[in-house]
């Protein structure tokens, strides 16, 4: 790792241990900050601007390094480029930054270098409600950059799981070397509820797999992969000669012209997450053990299809909720498996979209999917899905 | 809306920015979610709303998870302005409190039980006006009992600036005061023959 600050004794404890009443946006700050943030750069957007403003006076103080660029398509870069100097890197945004991004989203994915994404959603297309919600960007995570490539996605539902993911999305990008959202939403991002941050010692920072070999004699094959399809990394500056290219290349990092090359790297890209789904998949399942109406929903909407869980159940029905914390992967097998079970007779979603988070379980199933939508600006109520479901 | 039977109660305190609306919510939610052992959610007003000069922000309290985090209908509202009592009175659920800086609201004669709160006035003759805020939640406190004044106390003492905290301390136990002597004109009217 490579010292982006001098040595200074942190006046600060990096970690804020402890139950604390705080805002999404923030507790996503400080789960950064207690995964080992190292550097941020980005550019302020509401509703996401709160990460940044907590974090420019934060993480100064904890010895990492806050930049504001200039646009999203510096914020980006730079995090690419601190990334391959070893540093723990995030940027935080929201839709129309995140549009911004997607090009260099891909070269971190061709590249392999970590990097955290923040996009607190609002509601979109184009500069859209700055100030309110949406839940439309979940298919940009998944394909906004050109050609084919892995990456991962969380959902927070409360800003307790906006520290808890975010946590989470640190260790995996380093695991899989691929970039990493985090998609919250204005609901999530703005309300404050409580956040109980870990006393030091309990949450573990997942180290980067680094070369087997000390620098200097044997040439290092920095993209060569071990089993797990995840080569180790050399950094800049640790005496690797290291080569990085968005062009097609060789396990030495070079730039070579060759279909067969290009089948074999892009699809391990796509196998590093695809083949370790089961170890990144993250659900919440709730009363769905009996459920014959299974609701499935991300983020804040979940928190009214929960409600609309309770209610249906105290008038005797049996509902159950399927949330994905992970939006990317997708749990598709267990929406399979609920689709076979014999016992579920339909899927309900409700989602701040119309229809991107459908498309995702009908591809699963013929059977039929009852859509709750909004546009943005506003959330489905608890009630609204209950009636949708009645009608 | 109907929401299932359990203790949700759902505060709205509303008026213009530079009252301190946004602190009210976020004391009482860290009192209530921080050293009352309940769950509590605070959101607030974003937008042209937030930035034309109007100000609101809600606190939902329940011993239950709360899942749908938004405030249904307003059990406690406070209004600092008129512009807010206007504006919010209409979400005030049947048998709700509501409670009004009364010196910047006239409320109309719709039955609703007033409460009429001189906070300003009061926080000037504690020294400072910008303690209204804390004038109210003293009252709403002491008159609603949704948390504790011991929870209270201790979310302003983790809350603002070391220096404020004494005179944050006096303007609670002003609302309190006037909470209890207006509890005790009701006992009295309903008493009276």
């Amino acid at each position: 790792m490579v010292k982006l600050h001098a040595a200074r004794p942190p006046p600060t404890p990096r970690l804020l241990s402890g139950a604390r009443f705080m805002q999404g946006d923030h507790a996503c700050a400080e789960g950064a900050l207690a995964a080992g943030l190292d550097f941020f750069a980005g550019y302020p957007i509401t509703p996401s601007t709160e990460v940044a403003e907590r974090l420019s006076d934060r993480l100064p103080a904890v010895g990492g390094r806050f930049v504001q660029m200039e646009d999203e398509l510096g914020s980006i870069a730079a995090i690419i480029g601190a990334s391959a100097a070893g540093a723990r890197s995030l940027t935080a945004t929201s839709g129309p930054g995140f549009s911004l991004m997607m090009e260099n989203i891909g070269l971190a994915a061709m590249m392999e270098l970590p990097i955290v994404v923040v996009n607190v959603q609002r509601a979109s297309p184009s500069t859209g409600l700055p100030t309110m919600v949406g839940q439309s960007d979940i298919l940009q995570a998944r394909w906004g950059s050109h050609g084919d490539y892995g990456v991962i996605a969380y959902c927070p539902d409360s800003p307790q799981e906006c520290f808890d993911l975010t946590f989470e999305a640190f260790n995996a990008a380093d695991r899989y070397r691929v970039p990493v959202f985090v998609l919250m939403d204005e609901v999530v991002g703005h309300m404050a509820e409580r956040v109980v941050i870990p006393e030091p010692g309990i949450l573990s920072i997942r180290v980067r797999k680094g070369p087997r070999q000390p620098p200097g004699k044997e040439p290092f094959l920095s993209y060569a992969p071990d089993d797990d399809l995840v080569p180790p990394i050399a950094h800049a500056g640790e005496g690797y000669k290291v080569h990085m290219t968005g062009l097609t290349h060789d396990e030495r990092g070079y730039p070579i012209t060759d279909a067969g090359v290009h089948h074999k790297l892009v699809t391990r890209l796509v196998d590093k997450v695809r083949k370790h789904a089961d170890q990144i998949l993250m659900t919440e399942e709730f009363m769905l053990d009996d459920a014959d109406t299974v609701l499935l929903a991300i983020g804040c909407t979940s928190r009214s299809a929960r409600h609309a869980v309770r209610m249906a159940r105290a008038q005797g029905r049996h509902w159950g909720l399927l949330r994905p914390k992970t939006v990317w992967p997708f749990p598709s097998d267990r929406v399979r498996e609920l689709a076979a079970s014999g016992r579920v007779r339909q899927f309900v979603v409700p989602e701040i979209s119309l229809g991107q988070l459908r498309r995702e379980v009908e591809r699963l199933t013929r059977m039929p999917v009852i859509n709750i939508t909004h546009a943005g600006g506003a959330m489905p109520t608890p009630e609204q899905i209950l009636e949708a479901v009645e009608s | 809306m109907s929401i299932p039977a359990d203790d949700r109660v759902q505060v709205r305190f509303s008026g213009v920015g530079g009252q301190g609306i946004v602190l009210m919510g976020r004391l009482l939610g860290k009192a209530a979610a921080l050293y009352d052992n309940k769950e509590a959610v605070a959101t607030q007003s974003y937008g042209p709303e937030a930035r034309g000069g109007a100000s609101r922000s809600d606190v939902v309290i329940s011993s239950q998870p709360i899942d749908f985090p938004f405030v249904t209908e307003v059990d406690v509202l406070v209004a600092f302005f008129q512009e807010a009592y206007q504006r919010h009175r209409g979400r005030l659920a049947r048998g709700g409190l509501m409670i009004v800086e009364s010196d910047l609201v006239k409320p109309e004669h719709d039955g609703t039980e007033i409460c009429p709160v001189p906070a300003t006035r009061m926080a000037e003759d504690l020294g400072r006006k910008v303690v209204a805020n804390v004038v109210m939640l003293g009252y709403l406190v002491g008159r609603t009992g949704v948390v504790s004044r011991e929870s209270l106390e201790e979310a302003i003492r983790t809350t603002v600036k070391a220096k404020v905290v004494p005179l944050d301390l006096e303007a609670v136990e002003a609302g309190i005061q006037l909470a209890r002597t207006h509890q005790q004109q009701k006992a009295d009217e309903a008493a009276a023959p």
